[in-house]
């Protein structure tokens, strides 16, 4: 079976959302939208909106591709994802907060204890501790995929440290450059206060010890981190300041950057390195990312870490598999978002599942990410399947594995026209006073005919993401 | 502003100053050979000396100071940390680390640069093609720091970006200076022959004012007012004294916005009221070399004090 691709239901049949849209593209010369697409690629490179992908030295920065056709999502079928997404974080800080401190969905035997307690993200130093307004994922950003009309499932939770948001920003701001009038003619739902929103939401959360008006700070890990383009994006956009962790110490019992007038203290940090890096003090003494003591300011209530720490447990792929119990455990409801299907291969009888049918599966390291070290069963060769058995049999807790999903595709406009490519959907929510969802998200697109992986590091695109007022 | 940042500023234009500075070093010896009246490998050897880079092309090249070593050395080497490539690489991640403290206008310059030289100077350089290469990476500066001009807020911020330049071109300028010394000196030796003009009008050209000292003195060059034009002339934008003038201004304007003075304020203002009021006779009777030799030094000691004072690191 063909693909349900999101523009064309059949040859010239367009659906609802793209209308407009295709009515304009069919007037456009087409070599008119190469030269506009070449404009965009040197407006990125100029503007340095460059990606670093991790082992390969020749293309080390290299640019996302960027496809002007945009993914259309009406605002009836966004509603629907938006109330999804917002049952799905609501549950998700719910647990954390849980199993930091009362554990009661253990204890209701709905998740095995060892699946939390003996996982590396679960960080026993948040146990007992509540940050500021008791929420743990403040920046979300949660991965969808589509196989039909009105058939959306969740592929991932990016709940500690999620990435795309400027793309998103960027891609707009490119098609509203080169093509305004498209503005015009469809009821295109802004996206572009998201800085602002960040800002209001981070700011909501002050710790305890803060006085008067708190200071915001963005920390990064560097200019070599493969999203750097994003950490100093942000900073920009909300007015503050972008530290590294040599920037930074404790003065006072406060976390203090380093400044031309010397040591000011700093009340909210957004920050984009991994829990492992924050506080040699406290987890990798190796770190040189990270602030010494930052972790016993935060728990004397002096300063706010957003994500908090301990948050990766929620985004495992081993947890994965339990958020329709833990959605239903803490709001009583079913699951407006499905689940893709999944097999835990640390049950014995998926496991065997799994062994049987390599061939329809995607496999996943449970603790991976950015598409590396995954099988995708049906483009994959007899030897990579019986040497992944070997990987899977040697440690199964490691993997789960979903049926390969008949994904949605969207046209890309290539040389030779329309061409249909597969995408998924990255919408970014923000948790704090109030839940704020982004009407959009980054959309990436695989380029390669055929291929379901769309991350960027490994090849895939982007797309402006519409979500129409209706 | 983070310590850090005014450190990026400062270092961002120090590396764009530099890699103009070289061009134009690797120009004014390129005019040189190009007129086969000095000893070629020597004027060539001045030049690395001038940069400040003659252990690093030692342990690369030997003593052979031919114009492709040294002019691939003094451009392309990526070993050489003064190179041009290696200083726009340097100044372009300088700029990535400050990029939310400038305009869009002057990061897209600095980015804009950086593809450029980069793209230029892939392989190495034929003859042919050096002086659009050379003039290319002029012109870039020249946006940089035109862009900086036109587009940036007088803030702490231009403060840092200003000492950076600045800094880095009073340095060049006293070593263009000290490496030549001697042909400035009054002598019986130099009578204004050819060669001697030939001399003179290459250390005019290497801080791109052949032209501007036509319009300041004589036109008869005279070592004398060469050195004049180069160290205390102060509407001369390279001289010692138009550096320092600057530099005392942009700290001053930090100091106000601060409330704070600091050590940096004072070796300033030493060094600059060291230039002013002076006849250049008085420099050549204290002796040329020993002041630029100690100019030098306190243009380093300068930029050190200014790094503790604001926290760069």
């Amino acid at each position: 079976m063909d693909p349900f691709d999101e523009m064309l239901s059949g040859p010239d049949e367009v659906r609802g959302p793209y209308k407009k849209y295709y009515d304009w593209f069919r007037d456009q010369d087409p070599a008119q939208l190469r030269k506009k697409l070449r404009e965009a690629e040197t407006f990125f490179r100029r503007s340095g909106i460059t990606f670093a992908v991790y082992g390969s030295q020749e293309a080390a920065e290299r640019l996302i591709p960027f496809d002007i056709l945009p993914r259309i999502i009406s605002g009836q079928e966004w509603r629907r994802l938006a109330e999804g997404i917002e049952q799905r974080v609501i549950a998700i800080n719910a647990f954390l907060s849980d199993i930091y401190h009362r554990q009661e969905i253990i204890r209701a035997g709905r998740i095995p204890r060892e699946l939390i307690e003996g996982n590396d993200a679960y960080l026993p130093e948040m146990i007992g501790f509540t940050p500021p307004g008791n929420i743990y994922t403040h920046i979300m950003g949660t991965d969808i995929v589509r196989t039909g009309e009105g058939e959306f499932f969740v592929l991932e939770d990016n709940a500690r440290t999620p990435s795309g948001v400027s793309y998103m920003l960027e891609n707009r701001e490119t098609m509203m450059q080169m093509f305004p009038t498209l503005f015009s003619t469809n009821r295109v739902r802004p996206v572009e206060n998201y800085p602002n929103a960040l800002r209001a939401s981070l700011k909501a959360l002050a710790p305890p010890g803060c006085r008067g008006e708190p200071t915001i700070a963005v920390l990064t890990p560097g200019i070599y981190n493969s999203a750097y383009f994003e950490h100093s994006f942000l900073a920009d956009q909300m007015g503050v300041e972008l530290v590294e962790g040599s920037d930074l110490r404790i003065v006072d019992g406060r976390v203090a950057m380093r400044t031309t007038r010397g040591y000011q203290p700093i009340d909210v940090l957004y920050r984009r390195i991994d829990d492992d890096f924050l506080d040699p003090m406290t987890f990798r003494p190796d770190s040189a990312l990270g602030v010494p003591g930052i972790m016993d300011v935060y728990r004397a209530g002096n300063i706010t870490i957003a994500n908090a720490p301990g948050t990766g447990i929620a985004d495992d792929k081993a947890i994965y598999s339990y958020i329709p119990e833990i959605v239903e455990f803490y709001t009583g409801r079913k699951p407006l978002l499905p689940n893709v299907p999944t097999y835990r291969c640390s049950e014995p009888d998926s496991l065997k599942y799994v062994l049987d049918n390599l061939e329809d599966l995607v496999v996943k390291e449970v603790h991976g990410s950015g598409g590396y070290g995954m099988l995708v069963g049906p483009t994959s060769t007899k030897k990579q399947r019986s040497e992944f058995a070997k990987k899977l049999k040697a440690n199964p807790r490691n993997y789960i594995a979903q049926p390969t999903l008949s994904l949605s595709t969207v046209p890309i406009v290539g040389q030779r026209g329309l061409s249909p490519r597969h995408v998924d959907l990255r919408p970014f929510v923000l948790v704090s006073d109030q839940i704020r969802i982004m009407p959009g998200g980054l959309t990436r697109v695989a380029l390669k005919k055929g291929s379901l992986v769309v991350n960027s590091s490994q090849g895939g695109g982007t797309k402006d993401t519409w979500v129409l007022e209706d | 502003m983070l310590g850090k940042t005014a450190n990026g500023l400062f270092w961002m234009f120090r590396y764009i100053e530099r890699a103009g500075n070289c061009a134009r070093l690797v120009e004014a010896g390129l005019r040189m050979a190009l007129t086969h009246s000095s000893g070629g490998e020597d004027e060539w050897a001045s030049i690395i000396a001038t940069a400040g880079v003659v252990q690093g092309f030692k342990a690369r090249h030997g003593t052979d100071y031919t114009a492709a070593n040294v002019i691939d050395f003094l451009l392309r080497d990526r070993e050489n940390p003064s190179s041009v490539r290696s200083s726009i690489d340097a100044a372009r991640n300088n700029a990535r680390l400050v990029r939310t403290a400038v305009t869009r206008e002057v990061w897209e310059s600095v980015n804009q640069c950086w593809m450029t030289t980069n793209d230029n100077l892939r392989h190495v350089i034929r003859e042919a093609e050096l002086p659009a290469i050379l003039e290319s990476i002029k012109q870039d500066s020249s946006l940089i720091r035109g862009s900086l001009h036109g587009s940036m807020l007088r803030n702490e911020n231009y403060d840092f970006a200003r000492l950076g330049t600045f800094v880095e071109r009073a340095d060049n300028t006293a070593r263009i200076l000290d490496v030549k010394y001697y042909i400035l000196l009054p002598s019986v030796a130099f009578v204004g022959s050819t060669l001697d003009n030939i001399q003179w009008e290459s250390i005019l050209r290497s801080v791109s004012a052949q032209r501007s000292y036509r319009w300041t003195y004589d036109p008869d060059y005279q070592p004398a007012n060469i050195a004049d034009f180069l160290i205390l002339n102060r509407r001369m934008p390279r001289s010692l004294a138009f550096t320092y003038d600057k530099i005392v201004a942009n700290l001053t304007y930090l100091a106000e916005d601060y409330g704070e003075r600091h050590p940096c304020h004072e070796t300033a203002e030493r060094n600059l009221n060291r230039l002013r009021g002076k006849q250049i006779s008085d420099i050549f009777e204290l002796g040329l070399h020993e002041f630029l030799q100690e100019f030098i030094s306190d243009n380093n000691r300068l930029s050190a004090e200014i790094a503790e004072a604001y926290m760069f690191v």
